[in-house]
């Protein structure tokens, strides 16, 4: 299952999340949303293809597309396959946006606001990583 | 960084009212719009700090600051009056968009 939210504010960087669940990563992605705004480009995937827990590279490049900034993309995952597959799916990409792709080491939902609200004041890629992963520091 | 010297130009208290307090919804409101302005902006539960930045969301959600505490900006920069005024106007309207916005 994949989001199919618009492309907001481009000029910021976008936010991706990869659970396990499509309920988690669509859940994480409504709380971006009303807590932070439309102005962060947003997208989520999760779920296997065939239904159930799971998720898949292509989605997961998909939900890159989608959430595409020329300022980077922040990738939040939650447990093991999601982080290989992210890391499959960001190799996959083409070599100018791969280096414009981060996967945050943070936790998913906590992460995401955090991530969002970064991105949201208009912040770096680098910038968005930290505010994720220094949540996960304290 | 948290406790860097600071010689503010601008400084303002205000009493927090949102029902659960500075948690996630406000902290992200108060960080979100501390950002908007260049001046250094810390934010103390005490006049006596420790100060904290308020354009850190990790460091603003994190004081888990309680319904009922005062909240201190103090600001040092071009726009650190504007900065202080906007902040504590924000906390004042319980959080709440601006009406004319």
């Amino acid at each position: 299952m994949t989001s199919d939210k618009p492309r907001m504010n481009a000029g910021n960087v976008g936010i991706v999340i990869v659970s396990h669940s499509p309920d988690v990563a669509r859940g994480a992605a409504d709380m971006v949303r009303q807590m932070v705004g439309d102005v962060v480009p947003l997208a989520w995937c999760g779920g296997a293809p065939g239904g159930g827990l799971g998720t898949n590279v292509e989605a997961i490049v998909a939900a890159i597309d989608r959430a595409w900034s020329e300022a980077g993309v922040a990738i939040l995952v939650d447990l093991g396959g999601a982080e290989t597959n992210s890391e499959m799916a960001v190799e996959l990409l083409s070599e100018d946006r791969r280096d414009r792709v981060v996967i945050c080491d943070a936790p998913v939902v906590e992460g995401a606001v955090m991530a969002g609200t970064e991105a949201s004041a208009g912040s770096t890629l680098d910038q968005v990583r930290r505010t994720a992963e220094e949540l996960r520091a304290r | 960084m948290d406790n860097a010297p600071m010689t503010p130009s601008a400084t303002g208290s205000v009493r927090i009212e949102h029902e659960i307090g500075l948690h996630a919804r406000p902290s992200v409101k108060l960080t979100q719009l501390a950002k908007t302005f260049a001046s250094k902006i810390e934010f103390s539960s005490s006049p006596d700090g420790p100060w904290l930045d308020a354009k850190s969301i990790v460091k603003v959600m994190g004081s888990k600051t309680p319904k009922g505490s005062m909240l201190h900006f103090r600001a040092e920069g071009a726009d650190a009056a504007a900065a202080v005024q906007a902040l504590v106007a924000l906390v004042e309207r319980d959080f709440e968009p601006q009406a004319d916005a």
